[in-house]
């Protein structure tokens, strides 16, 4: 067992709210969270319905293991049709607020229709209600935590809700919890405004309790544990450095894309690096970093809590941002630095505790600054027209273009609807850094083939979470393949996509798969759930999620077309580094992946493949 | 040797493994809800802090309690709280200078942390926690730790002949 068997559905437009059983027959055949979350989902909509219209639906998922001992066991997912991409959504987010929905006694939450008015869900244990929203409508992420733990009088209460942007409908704005955990990309904070859904506050005070076999669930999650707790990445890197630890790597390999991927080394690297985090500032003598955090049973503690320096410009008059909070972790301070050619530490901090405030996804609205800094070092845009001098490199520009941006205010109304569209209108739709319409993370595709086609192949657009080959390319996880070829990598790209589509399913963190894999995961999933839970049949599990995603894709209109990336990647060389020269080969490997997967020439599942995993 | 848990706020991450492992040695499921220790965020400060029940010698609870439902257990010098007798005044809730003990609402009774008492391995908060912030250790030595690191700051140095 281990599910809680009970999921939420929510009618927005009529106002009810019923308990219902969870299909346990889906259950046991697409685990949780991601998978499950999908699942449901794709069959309840239209592939081609519109992701901003009350026909679309959103559902907040937990997996199995969330709520439990095993480590990181703290996911949710929200899943929905993405209104950034087109293609299915799927954002994964950590902090307290999955456990507090399983420990209520709820595996998920299915909202649908949209409310007249806006409405947030509390869930209190067995019961749950919508109540008026009027009083935080219009309110941070922030403010709307805080007003909800008062008037609710429970300090205990946790809340996953949106800030302005997700009113506003910003494509790529998240759905944030316990303040700075956020469910950050493909605009899942946007699906949530237009159903004029402002938060979920929960209270679970039952607790998961129906573990399949109580004792060897512990004794297996102990001894997961003290793997994470003895790898060098997991035990040493993370809770020390946090992600930020890849910055100066990743610029060694000559692989941090850097002003809108012109460059691929940025020599202000070291300013926005962990190292510099962790060095007393000229101004104030303070460290940047105040210490690490984890989130709900985490033994690795990646998290990032920081000071911002109180005398820069971005906050001298603002003290409410002075206090410690979440950031920088990696993916952050690339997008808001390396992606504008900005080394202004502080600024980027700043930047970033805007995005957790009101709610927007770090990487894409970084990557679109970096492309609006582009176009107007061409000439396209204007001082007139941006608002501000915004060549690349100015953390004035990029501090400004993140308060319009929250706030829907002048140009940040264009920012806010991506980079593919503002390139596009622009009449340069080969400037925007992106598959399917979503922004590319932190690592280049010409430098490292494999995360180059995970980025075209991902289902939920370009995204290094679907599959992160990097462990492997360049940290030699679980072993070391040569970034610069392409040989083998489309059977790597489909390795770590059908993995992490099991990791993220079970509710557990993906960053545990740097010391795990399968073999890991498998036997805590079987003491928890189910004794059919092999590492077999969790591997056959992640692949049938990622066919069941693709065929939603394919029904909602992408086609191969869709599977590639930005002429710029395959056509304009690396300039600098281990990688110079290079360019992306995704094209060549694209067949070659088709066929490990078991997918027609134009990127469809066979019959045979579709039998074979039971769809 | 008497032993209490001790803890250093320095080195929690806010995991809430703690909090987990209580609840699932006292209730048998995962509800941080239900644990005798509880890790506090102070979120501007970046500091996590559990809390919990220091045992008093003197406890304030066990005197207060008009039933004597809380009673020593000579093995660790806990003060638990007898389910059978407690009559959930809530008395020692008031008594109790520091909010350890608390109602359940569910049982009727009181619940405060009973350092594992009956359990082998010792407090399961302690073997839960991945940072070794909460520790179970000699209750006349808590300094101990510090005074060695004074120890070798002040006496363990180079000298200069």
């Amino acid at each position: 067992m281990s599910w809680a068997g009970k999921i939420l559905r929510v009618n927005l437009t009529e106002g009810t709210v019923k308990s219902e059983p969870l299909n346990m027959d889906w259950a046991r055949a697409y685990i949780g969270s991601r998978g499950l979350g999908t699942k449901y989902l794709t069959s309840e909509i239209d592939p081609k319905v519109d992701p901003l219209s009350a026909d679309n639906k959103i559902i907040w998922a937990t997996g199995p293991l969330t709520g439990t001992m095993a480590s990181t066991g703290g996911r949710y997912t929200v899943i929905t049709k993405g209104p950034l991409t087109g293609a299915i959504a799927c954002s994964n987010s950590g902090g307290y607020w999955g456990a507090e929905l399983k420990m209520a006694g709820w595996d998920m939450v299915i909202f649908e229709g949209k409310s007249p008015k806006p409405v947030y869900l509390y869930i209190n244990d067995d019961t749950a209600e919508l109540r008026d929203a009027a009083d935080i409508w219009g309110k941070s992420v922030w403010e709307t935590e805080e007003h909800l733990k008062k008037t609710l009088q429970d300090p205990l209460t946790r809340v996953s809700s949106i800030g302005k942007a997700g009113e506003n409908q910003v494509l790529f704005a998240a759905v944030v919890n316990d303040l700075h955990r956020a469910a950050g990309r493909s605009g899942v904070g946007a699906v949530m405004g237009s159903k004029n859904l402002k938060a979920i506050a929960v209270r679970g005070t039952k607790g998961v309790g129906n573990i399949r076999d109580p004792k060897a669930f512990m004794a297996e999650t102990f001894a997961r544990k003290k793997i994470l707790h003895e790898h060098p990445v997991t035990g040493q890197g993370l809770p020390t450095f946090g992600t930020q630890v890849l910055m100066n790597v990743i610029n060694e390999v000559g692989a941090l894309p850097t002003r809108n991927h012109r460059d691929v080394q940025f020599e202000g690297a070291k300013d926005i690096s962990a190292e510099a985090m962790a060095t007393p500032r000229k101004t104030d003598g303070k460290k940047h970093l105040v210490t690490n955090q984890a989130c709900f049973g985490c033994t690795i503690a990646c998290g990032r809590i920081s000071k911002i320096d109180e005398t820069h410009f971005t906050v001298q008059t603002k003290p409410q941002y002075w206090g410690a909070s979440g950031g920088l972790e990696y993916e952050a301070a690339w997008a808001l630095g390396a992606a504008n050619g900005v080394n202004d530490l502080e600024a980027l901090q700043y930047v970033n505790l805007l995005c957790n405030e009101e709610g927007i996804d770090p990487i894409s609205f970084g990557a679109t600054v970096g492309l609006v800094m582009e176009l107007y070092e061409m000439g396209v845009l204007t001082k007139e027209q941006i608002g501000v001098e915004a060549p690349f490199g100015s953390a004035q520009a990029l501090a400004f273009l993140a308060e319009e941006t929250v706030n829907g205010r002048g140009f940040g109304k264009e920012i806010g609807t991506g980079s593919k569209r503002l390139a596009a209108k622009y009449g340069h739709p080969d400037l925007s850094m992106s598959s399917k319409g979503q922004e590319f993370p932190a690592y280049d595709g010409r430098a490292i083939q494999g995360i180059g086609l995970a980025y075209a192949t991902s289902n939920r657009g370009g995204c290094h979470l679907r599959g992160y080959t990097i462990a492997s390319e360049v940290l030699g996880i679980p072993v070391k393949t040569e970034p610069t070829a392409t040989e083998g990598k489309p059977e790597l790209v489909k390795a770590f996509q059908d993995a992490t589509a099991a990791f993220d399913s079970a509710g557990v963190c993906v960053f545990t798969t740097f010391a795990w894999s399968l073999p890991d995961l498998a036997p805590q999933l079987a003491a928890a759930c189910d004794e059919g839970y092999t590492v077999e049949e969790v591997e056959k599990i992640g692949e049938r999620i990622w066919n069941m995603e693709r065929e939603f894709n394919n029904a909602a209109g992408f086609t191969k077309a869709d599977d590639s990336l930005p002429k710029r990647l395959k056509t304009e060389a690396a300039k600098s580094g281990g990688s110079k020269g290079a360019v992306s080969h995704v094209d060549e490997m694209l067949p070659k992946y088709y066929e490990v997967r078991g997918w027609d020439a134009e990127g469809r599942p066979t019959a045979a493949t579709r039998e074979r995993l039971g769809l | 040797m008497q032993k209490v848990l001790h803890i250093n706020a320095d080195k929690c991450t806010g995991c809430l493994q703690c909090e987990m492992a209580c609840s699932y040695e006292h209730y048998g499921v995962y509800a941080t809800a239900k644990s005798r220790i509880k890790v506090f965020d102070f979120h501007t400060t970046g500091k996590k802090v559990p809390y919990t029940c220091t045992q008093c010698d003197e406890a304030w609870c066990l005197h207060a309690c008009p039933v004597e439902a809380i009673t020593v257990d000579k093995g660790t010098g806990a003060k638990i709280v007898s389910d059978a007798t407690c009559v959930g005044c809530k008395v020692c809730t008031i008594a109790c200078p520091f909010g350890t003990i608390n109602y359940v609402a569910e049982t009727g009774k009181v619940q405060k942390c009973d350092l594992c008492h009956d359990r082998a391995e010792g407090p399961a908060c302690v073997e839960a926690c991945p940072t070794a912030a909460i520790t179970y250790i000699d209750a006349n030595w808590t300094g101990l730790d510090r005074m060695r690191q004074w120890a070798d700051k002040l006496g363990n140095q180079p000298s200069a002949a």
